[in-house]
């Protein structure tokens, strides 16, 4: 049912971990549906220049993760923003539908970690 | 991969036996008559359609013409569900399933549901065994039905079938079983169960898939599901499928003759890997009773991770599982099975089944041990809830 790129990912996950004082740290999900991600961002004059993943889930949810995570590293906070799972599941080749929610939570966890920046550099 | 790939996944399905497969050529070619048919053709294939009813009703117990060859497991059971809730509706409208039934039951239930029929479920603990004592409570005078697995498939937990049928009898309602995971493997002899009515299916005893049989005690009505031609004694319509028929009794003739030795290898293989796993993984949790469950069952929990991607992990290894984590299934929820033995959902999503079959090997099974135990550290260093929770007692 998976390709073998998010197979391939799977198997060798990048940016698993979690930065040490993150600059922003978003966690989504819940352990009673199976999916919980957390991702830590390092950001510098709003360019992400480090982003590391936990992911409680599926082989989805970790190839997504991994992906995700890849493709932040260097945009800046208002591009990352913009980035859409449709996106991340296109980079991975395709995910099959009932998958497709666990791209969505990395795109919603991204968004949390930038929120999280945001909410504590505004302090 | 550089090792053989190695199959865990019995209860899903077995491999046809050789034996069977060369019983069931010539109805391919040489021998393909329809039964139905008057000619010399169609005799020599009920020749073959009546053996076959013959060998099964010896082994469980029955006269061959109880015996009704269905197309596997979920027809019998909707044949038993649906049959006899319609032809006993006027005697009553409130059937009893257990809530660890197969989907075949618990599909069919619900339909009859929305047909006026009243369900209730019978209560399991937590290890999945019924509770005869609640049954004895909700059985009543309109009970027309009463129906639990002989064995699960999930967790693998062997149910008092006997204990259950009483029960039902003492109601006058019927009771069923679903025997596919447990005819060839457990002794199925309907007399001693005491059920009017047995579902089996060929597959999962290393015979050919697509075929199967309900054994209906006489005397009970029961409403067709398919209805049409005059096969099966009027009660099931469709072209009689004589090479699977030839292969399941030639299957389950095999697996009753090999019974206690198969019963004494595979529950072997199955006690070592138990008592590996839950000494060398932490954090898992046997589900199901550690003893009384099917030979080729073991069904773990690994805490902190989520079970599609174990099974990905170990196929990855060459090693083929299936889970009850809602990510396998394509649903959202997780295993009713596990959700009623009272799993929290979080533990019902990292559950991987691992079933054996006789062609399995002790080497195989160490293979397996030392594989999980590196997919699942794997998994757990990437999780969010392993540093939470594990920080503290894992040391």
């Amino acid at each position: 049912m998976y390709n073998e790129k998010v197979m391939d990912v799977f198997k060798n996950p990048k940016n698993v971990g979690e930065i040490e004082n993150p600059d922003g740290i978003g966690t989504v999900g819940n352990a009673s549906c199976g999916d919980i991600m957390q991702i830590s961002l390092k950001i510098e004059n709003d360019i992400i220049v480090d982003a590391k993943f936990k992911t409680f889930g599926c082989a989805a949810a970790i190839a997504t993760s991994s992906t995700a995570t890849e493709m932040v590293k260097g945009m800046t906070v208002e591009e990352a923003l913009k980035l859409t799972n449709r996106r991340v599941v296109e980079a991975l080749g395709g995910l099959p539908a009932q998958k497709l929610h666990c791209s969505v939570l990395a795109e919603e966890a991204i968004k949390k970690a930038i929120e999280d920046y945001r909410s504590k550099k505004a302090n | 991969m550089d090792k053989k790939p190695i199959y865990f996944d019995h209860a899903a399905t077995t491999p046809l036996c050789k034996e069977a497969l060369e019983k069931m050529l010539p109805y391919f070619t040489d021998v393909f008559g329809n039964p139905n048919s008057q000619h010399a053709y169609g005799r020599e294939s009920v020749k073959a359609v009546d053996e076959a009813r013959d060998a099964i009703a010896k082994i469980i117990n029955c006269k061959p013409n109880e015996v009704y060859f269905t197309s596997g497991g979920t027809e019998g059971d909707n044949w038993a569900l649906r049959g006899i809730a319609h032809a006993y509706k006027n005697k009553g409208k409130h059937l009893i399933i257990s809530p660890i039934e197969h989907a075949a039951m618990l599909a069919t239930a619900k339909a009859l549901k929305k047909e006026g029929f009243e369900i209730e479920f019978m209560k399991v603990d937590e290890f999945g065994v019924v509770d005869l004592e609640h049954l004895k409570t909700i059985v009543r005078d309109d009970t027309i039905f009463v129906g639990c697995m002989l064995a699960n498939n999930e967790v693998g937990t062997i149910e008092p079938i006997k204990e259950i049928a009483e029960i039902a009898h003492a109601k006058g309602a019927v009771c069923f079983t679903d025997a596919v995971q447990a005819a060839g493997v457990l002794k199925t002899d309907v007399k001693e169960l005491g059920v009017d009515m047995m579902s089996m299916s060929a597959h999962k005893i290393y015979g050919p898939k697509g075929v199967g049989a309900l054994y209906i005690r006489n005397g009970l009505k029961t409403e067709s599901i398919l209805t049409g031609g005059h096969q099966e004694r009027m009660k099931r319509g469709g072209t009689t499928n004589v090479p699977g028929i030839v292969g399941f009794a030639e299957a389950f003739k095999i697996a009753d003759r090999d019974r206690e030795k198969n019963f004494e290898y595979v529950s072997s293989l199955r006690d070592r890997f138990i008592d590996r796993v839950l000494t060398e993984v932490p954090f898992v949790k046997l589900n199901g009773p550690r003893t009384g469950r099917l030979p080729a069952n073991a069904d773990f929990s690994f805490k902190f991770i989520e079970g599609e991607s174990i099974l990905f992990s170990l196929d990855l290894a060459g090693i083929a599982v299936s889970s009850g984590s809602a990510c396998s299934s394509g649903s959202l929820e997780p295993s009713h099975v596990l959700l009623a033995l009272g799993l929290p959902e979080e533990l019902a999503h990292g559950s991987i089944r691992f079933s054996f079959g006789k062609h399995n090997t002790v080497e195989e099974v160490d293979y397996a041990v030392e594989t999980i135990k590196a997919a699942v550290q794997r998994l757990r260093e990437m999780s969010p809830l392993f540093k939470a929770e594990g920080e503290i007692k894992y040391v």
